[in-house]
This record gives structure tokens, C-alpha cells and sequence, in this order.
């Protein structure tokens, strides 16, 4: 159905305008007097005059049929105030005003426009995005079947405390959509089905109300704890013509993005004297470095202090092979630690609490008695009641509710402040003692590396080292890692860099890997970067139109495959259910699996475009593959190659 | 990464836990010397009953699931009884899932697993 509405709508709302009669009148009789004088010399003759025949809608006016100033213009002028780089999409009806406007008006480019197959992919894409550059992306959605598709990836997100921004397209104006599909694409409060997990939203009724809000939503996302928004854009609001009476409001407000909050004075000094005191401190990080400062300043904390870091990984937070990083030996030393500093963590009682997944299910505090913990997380600052990802109440002693980056720089002066040559002299003894324990920690990943080396299915270990020994020289950036593989790469590999681990899913949805991976090796593609992800074939199965993405937009990614042929984690925990109820043990690959038949990734990877090779089983064909497969991303393009790999 | 670290750190303490249980509690499987087994046949129970699973088709074991069981697993008492009544994250195979003579089979297959070639021998590890 051509598009009468929109146009209509508004001269027949510019006629109201200057009629104030009409103005005032109900719908019905401005409906019949709007359009043509016979309509209202019918209407004068009075009661006796024959019924007019009633417009439930304006009329076109035939001459008006095109306009070279629609909204989605504004909007665009909005939004590449906002400096984003890239929009990501899978294309829809109720955006397509602002897609022609960026495509046209905003030239394509900033935002650039990057096609998705599905909307999880294009929120997923954002997420991995962000983490690698620092900046947002925005992502254009349906306002109803695309928010659902996208509302996985949107929890990912918001429990990842990654700002993505996203522009959900919606008719508001019920007596002008289109029959059929338009309604069943349109929604009364679009955002309801995502309010628990999007920090902000909007559904702005004027351009003037979508400046603000846009600029207001991206300022939300930006402040720690950040998270996704969503602002609706209508389609009239798109696609009409902006109105001389709208042109004279429209501006584009100023975009002042907040600092981030600092711990209190108070609490800052306490934490310092605890620290400086403590014999064993242990700082705890995940999401903890934001940006590159975030990793230098942890660096400085624990060299002050010459404390164990235990990284979590939920960003890149501390060199790997610094001698105080002690992730292995992490939980030896929380078990013997008198001050604990959680920085950013998603769950401070999951470290300092073991509990077990048996018949009974039951836990225990592993931490001493009377050790300190002091928290500093900005999640303190916002709360929502009911998705769970709050995990268990730890009970801290210091509990700042704050941005930890923007608060180690007083930290470390407050510390400093308190240093004795007596506590340096203990400080320094103690270092010692970590730098002799993380060299053998790496010795000891190595012998088990060892292990399995030359097994086929290839070993989780042999996968990993193999990689690295070709990338180890580059400048390399693991974009993603999905499917668990023993952790291997973080033992065993040097991250030193921020954009060289871009942590994990946040609500472990499946299906976050090869999208965010390709957001990432995005980001990274500027930048000259070499983009790597272990890619799980579970995860794969989700979305795999974004292989296809990576191949059209030219985003240069190698992916190394951890196929295990199933969802393991699920193949364990069926398991552990058969072994429990004593019986069935040998029925866990019933619904868990995948093989018979087994999928051939690097086919379907190649049907999409991109270079794939595949299934590698034995383990010294890996090598020569990753040589062809780095050849082709060093190119520019995204290369695959699926390994089938150990369970973990 | 996140889940992958956790667990190590849980195992780590896990079986250390393990072997402090191992000590008191008879139990018939506790014969202090290994039975006969024929490490072919526990090869595929291994695999069948999912042993695998968590410590890997060699028993390699891996950081984030269950530790490494071979070569030179622990003594057949203390494995036996580990695998009839675990005291942490592993779940139990009882008598009625898996028989002592499947077990020992299984023993066997640990037992017959070969070291690795010294890291010092894989130019990928050095
Ligand atoms: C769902 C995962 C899982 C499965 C399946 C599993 N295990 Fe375990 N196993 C573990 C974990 C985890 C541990 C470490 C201790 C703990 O947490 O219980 C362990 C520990 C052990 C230990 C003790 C090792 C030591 O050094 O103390 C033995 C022996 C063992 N497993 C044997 C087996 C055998 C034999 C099977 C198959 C019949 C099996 N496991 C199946 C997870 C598993």
C-alpha cells in the first residue's frame, strides 16, 4: 500500500493548526471538515442535509507528494552528533525513514551502515564493539519483532554493564498505519518487554523531544554502571516532512557525558589503612579497567601495595604475566587473606564462599574469620529487582559505591600517604614471594599443557598454543572466546594490552561469541589490529548470518573453532543429574549433542563468503591451516577454520 | 574465562579435599591394591558412563571441569571411593550405575595413559 499516511497526517495537522475552530472540535467533525469545501457546505446545510460521506483519514493532497527535509534527517543530524562510527541492522519497515536518511542524507557514513541477519547479532556486534573501542554503537531494531530477537543480546549487555544504544523503529498513530504487517510491528510501550534490562528508555512524540532524548539516553549509557537504552523513533516522526513550525525548535542539545563516580573521602582512606596494613591483601578485579588508564592504575595499586591481583577477566584488567597477576593460585590466597579490595566484581560472595552442586546443595565461607572486604563497584548505584544477576548479598566492611578506575587514582595517594619504611620493607619481602609463584605457575600450565598434546580429538591446550605461536608476534587482540576452553590462552599467552581480552558474555546467553567477536575484530579493524576468537560450535548455531556480515563488510577476523560437538556444558550437567539419580549414565548425549550428522562448519562459513577450512582433526595439520587462514585475514577478509577439539 | 577460572580455583581446593577424604571410611571397594582390569574395555566405558566429560578422553583433565586422572592415577582405594561417594563438585557413580569391575576396567585405562614428551621437547611450550 503506497505511502498516503504520513504526508497526509501532517498537512491535515497543519490545517488544524490554522483553523482554531477545528482545533477545538472532536476528531469526527475535523475529519469531515478538513479536506473539501463540498464536505462542509454539505455540513452547513444543517440536519436535514444528506450524511456526508466520512473520511476516517485525510486525503493526499496530490501535489504534495514528496518532501526533501524529512525527519529522519534531523534525527541524523542528532545522531552523528554523537559520533558513531557504525549503525548496526537488520533491516525494517518501521526504520525505513532513518535508514534512507543515513544511507542518503547522512551519506552513509558516521554512522556507517552494517547489515545484520539477526537482530541478537547486531546487539552482540555493539557489545564486543565497545569493549574493544571505548565508544557505543548504535543498532537500529523493529520495535516489536526486533527487540525480541534482539532481547537476549540486550540482557548480554546490561548484565555486561556495556553501553549499547539502540533506535527501535514503531507507528504510534493507529489510524495510520498500514493494515496488516504494520500492525503487528507496531506497540503501545515497546520498551515494557525490556525495562529490567535497559538502564533508560523513550519514545519521543516530536523531533524536538527525539533530540533531547537521544542525547539524554546516550549520556545514561555512558555513566558506570553503564548499560543499554532504548529510544523509539516513529515512523511519522522519520519520514514526514519537518514542519516550518518544528524547524525553529530544532536543535541539537550538547552532549556532556558525566564523569564517573569517585569513592567517598572517607571510605577511600579507610580502604587505604586497611590495605597498608593488611599482612596478605588480595585485590580482586573483573570489570574493573574500563579503558587503557583503568589497567595502568591497578598496576600501580598493586605495586604499591605489592599485593596479589586475582583477574577475573571480566575486562582486561592486569598483565598477565606480571608478577603479582596470581589468578591461578587465586583462591589459596583468598582462603588466607585479611583484606580482600573487590574491584568491580560481579559476584564478591561467589570468591569468598564455596558452595556445592550436590543432592543437597550447600556452602561454606572460605575466607577467615575477621578478614575485611572492601567493595568498590558503581553497580552499588543501580538496581533492579527482577533479573537475578545480583547474585548472593556479600556482606563487606567497605562498601563504595563507585566507578573503581575513576577511584584508584586516590586510592593509590592514599595508600602511598600511609607508607612506612617498615611496611615497605614487609611489602617488599612479600612480592618476592609472588614473582617466584606466578613464574611457577606458568612453568606448571605448560607440563599440563603437555598433557594430550598429540590426542585427537585435538586438545584444548594444543589449540591454543598452536594460535599462539602464530599471532604471539602480531598485534594481536582475542576478540571473543566462546565454549570454555580450559582457559588456556590466559595461562598461557601475554596480555598486556587493553584491547587484548574484551571479557566475557555477562548473562552467559549462548550466542554472544561470533557476533561480539565480529564487533570487536570491527573495532580493531582501524586500529590494524589482528582480531582471533575462539569460537564454540554451540555458540555458532545462534546466529550465523553474521559470518555472512563479517565476509560483505570486509571485517578481518580469524576464528579457531572449539568444536566439541555439543552444548558440553549441558552434556555434563545431564550427567551429573543421571549420576545422582543413579541411573542412566550412559544417556547424556540425549538432547545435547551435536552430531549425527556432525555440521560442517567450514561449509557453512563458506556458503556466507567467507575462507573456511575444516573439520581439522589431527593435530599437526593445525599449524599449516592457521599459516593459510592468517594469510587471508592479514588481507582483510575473515578466515575460519574448524578444529574439533577435547570437551573442555 | 570467568567461569574457567572460578572452577580452577575450585578445584584446586577440591582436591585437596579429595585427598583428605580419601583416608578413614571402609568401604567393600577399598581393596588397597587395584583389581585386574583390561584398560581396552575401560577405554570405552570411560567414554560410555562420561568420564570424559569433565577430564578429558586422555583423562588430561582440564582447569575448568576435573583434574587430570592419569597416567599414575591415585591409588585404587582412595579412586574407588572418590568415584562411589566425591565430596565436592564431582557427581557420584554408585554401585548400582557402575560395577566394580567396570571401575576397575576404567583403572586400568588410567593406568595404562603415557606421559607426555617433556615440555622441554614441544617447541610450542617452551
Ligand atoms: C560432571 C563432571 C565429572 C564427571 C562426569 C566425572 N568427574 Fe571425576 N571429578 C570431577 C571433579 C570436578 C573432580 C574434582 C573433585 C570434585 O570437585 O569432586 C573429580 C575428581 C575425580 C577423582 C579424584 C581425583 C583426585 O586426584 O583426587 C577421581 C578418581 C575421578 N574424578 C574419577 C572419575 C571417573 C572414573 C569418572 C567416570 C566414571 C568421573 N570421574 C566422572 C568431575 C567429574
Amino acid at each position: 500500500m503506497p505511502k498516503k499516511t504520513s504526508v497526509a497526517r501532517r498537512n491535515f495537522l497543519k490545517s488544524a493548526a490554522v483553523s482554531s475552530a477545528a482545533a477545538l472540535v472532536p476528531s469526527s467533525v475535523a475529519a469531515a471538515a478538513a479536506p473539501a469545501p463540498a464536505a462542509a457546505q454539505a455540513a452547513a446545510q444543517g440536519p436535514t442535509a444528506p450524511t456526508p460521506q466520512r473520511e476516517a483519514d485525510p486525503r493526499p493532497d496530490a501535489e504534495d507528494i514528496t518532501t526533501d527535509r524529512p525527519g529522519g534527517d534531523f534525527m541524523v543530524d542528532v545522531i552523528k552528533s554523537l559520533g558513531f562510527e557504525y549503525v548496526a541492522s537488520n533491516p525494517g519497515s518501521s526504520f525505513r525513514g532513518i535508514h534512507e536518511s543515513i544511507v542518503n542524507y547522512g551519506n552513509n557514513s558516521m554512522p556507517e551502515f552494517i547489515t545484520c541477519c539477526h537482530e541478537e547479532s547486531s546487539v552482540a556486534m555493539a557489545q564486543g564493539y565497545f569493549k574493544a573501542e571505548g565508544k557505543p554503537m548504535a543498532v537500529l531494531c523493529h520495535g516489536t519483532v526486533g527487540l525480541q530477537h534482539a532481547a537476549m543480546a540486550i540482557y548480554n549487555s546490561y548484565c555486561d554493564r556495556v553501553p549499547v544504544y539502540i533506535l527501535g523503529g514503531n507507528t504510534l498513530d493507529a489510524t495510520l498505519r498500514r493494515p496488516g504487517v504494520e500492525w503487528q510491528h507496531s506497540v503501545q510501550d515497546a520498551a515494557a518487554m525490556l525495562r529490567d534490562f535497559v538502564k533508560w528508555d523513550d519514545q519521543p512524540v516530536s523531533l524536538p523531544h527525539f533530540a533531547e532524548s537521544a542525547v539524554r539516553a546516550y549520556k545514561i549509557a555512558m555513566t558506570p554502571p553503564m548499560m543499554p537504552v532504548l529510544v523509539m523513533i516513529d515512523g511519522g516522526l522519520q519520514e514526514d516532512p519537518i514542519l516550518p513550525e518544528i524547524a525553529g525548535r530544532l536543535r541539537v542539545p550538547r552532549l556532556t557525558v558525566a564523569t564517573p563516580p569517585q569513592g567517598d573521602s572517607g571510605a577511600v582512606a579507610e580502604a587505604a589503612r586497611l590495605l597498608v596494613n593488611a599482612q596478605n591483601p588480595v585485590i580482586i578485579a573483573d570489570r574493573a579497567a574500563r579503558t587503557p588508564a583503568g589497567i595502568a592504575r591497578l598496576v600501580e595499586l598493586a605495586e604499591t601495595l605489592q599485593a596479589p591481583v586475582v583477574d577475573q577477566g571480566g575486562r582486561m584488567n592486569f598483565p598477565s604475566r606480571h608478577p603479582l597477576n596470581q589468578t591461578a593460585g587465586g583462591r589459596r590466597l583468598i582462603t588466607n587473606a585479611d583484606v580482600i579490595l573487590g574491584l568491580e566484581l560481579t559476584d564478591f560472595w561467589g570468591n569468598t564462599n564455596a558452595s556445592r552442586d550436590a543432592l543437597y546443595r550447600s556452602s561454606r565461607s572460605i575466607v577467615k574469620p575477621g578478614t575485611k572486604l572492601i567493595s568498590i563497584t558503581a553497580t552499588d548505584l543501580f538496581s533492579n529487582a527482577n533479573f537475578q544477576d545480583f547474585q548472593r548479598y556479600p556482606e563487606v566492611d567497605v562498601a563504595m559505591a563507585a566507578d573503581a578506575e575513576a577511584t584508584l587514582p586516590a586510592l593509590i595517594e592514599a595508600c602511598k600517604k600511609l607508607l612506612t619504611a617498615d611496611r615497605t620493607r614487609v611489602m617488599k619481602e612479600r612480592g618476592s614471594r609472588f614473582a617466584d609463584a606466578s613464574a611457577k605457575a606458568l612453568a606448571d600450565a605448560r607440563e599440563e599443557a603437555a598433557f594430550a598434546w598429540d590426542a585427537t580429538p585435538i586438545s584444548t591446550a594444543r589449540m591454543q598454543m598452536e594460535l599462539w605461536a602464530q599471532i604471539k608476534d602480531l598485534d594481536w587482540s582475542l576478540v571473543s572466546s566462546s565454549g570454555n576452553a580450559s582457559g588456556w590462552a590466559e595461562r598461557l599467552w601475554n596480555f598486556d594490552k587493553h584491547y587484548q581480552h574484551l571479557g566475557d558474555s555477562g548473562g552467559a546467553g549462548v550466542g554472544y561469541g561470533a557476533p561480539a567477536a565480529v564487533g570487536g575484530a570491527l573495532a580493531n579493524r582501524k586500529h590494524g589490529r589482528f582480531s582471533v576468537t575462539i569460537q564454540g560450535d554451540g555458540d555458532f548455531m545462534y546466529a550465523p548470518g553474521v559470518w555472512w556480515t563479517a565476509a560483505h563488510h570486509k571485517i578481518p577476523l580469524l576464528a579457531v573453532m572449539h568444536n566439541n560437538r555439543g552444548y558440553h556444558q549441558e552434556i555434563m550437567h545431564l550427567q551429573r543429574m543421571a549420576g545422582r539419580h543413579n541411573r542412566g549414565i550412559t544417556r547424556a548425549h540425549i538432547g545435547t549433542t551435536l552430531d549425527n550428522p556432525n555440521i560442517d562448519y567450514a561449509k557453512i562459513a563458506q556458503g556466507m563468503g567467507v575462507h573456511a577450512q575444516g573439520p581439522i582433526t589431527n593435530p599437526n595439520d593445525l599449524g599449516p591451516a592457521i599459516k593459510r587462514a592468517i594469510e587471508v585475514v592479514k588481507s582483510g577478509e575473515p578466515s575460519l577454520i574448524d578444529v574439533v577439539t577435547q570437551p573442555r | 574465562m570467568k567461569t574457567g577460572i572460578t572452577l580452577a580455583a575450585l578445584l584446586l581446593t577440591a582436591t585437596i579435599a579429595s585427598a583428605q577424604a580419601a583416608a578413614p571410611s571402609p568401604s567393600p571397594a577399598a581393596q588397597t591394591s587395584a583389581p585386574a582390569g583390561n584398560a581396552d574395555a575401560g577405554k570405552k566405558l570411560y567414554s560410555s558412563f562420561g568420564c570424559y566429560q569433565c577430564h578429558g578422553y586422555e583423562a588430561q583433565g582440564s582447569s575448568a571441569t576435573g583434574p587430570r586422572l592419569g597416567p599414575k592415577p591415585i591409588a585404587w582405594a582412595a579412586f574407588s571411593r572418590y568415584v562411589r561417594r566425591p565430596t565436592n563438585q564431582m557427581p557420584p557413580y554408585t554401585e548400582k550405575v557402575v560395577s566394580d569391575a567396570d571401575l576397575a576396567n576404567i583403572y586400568a585405562f588410567l593406568q595404562a595413559r603415557t606421559a607426555p614428551a617433556p615440555v622441554a621437547n614441544i617447541p610450542l611450550l617452551k
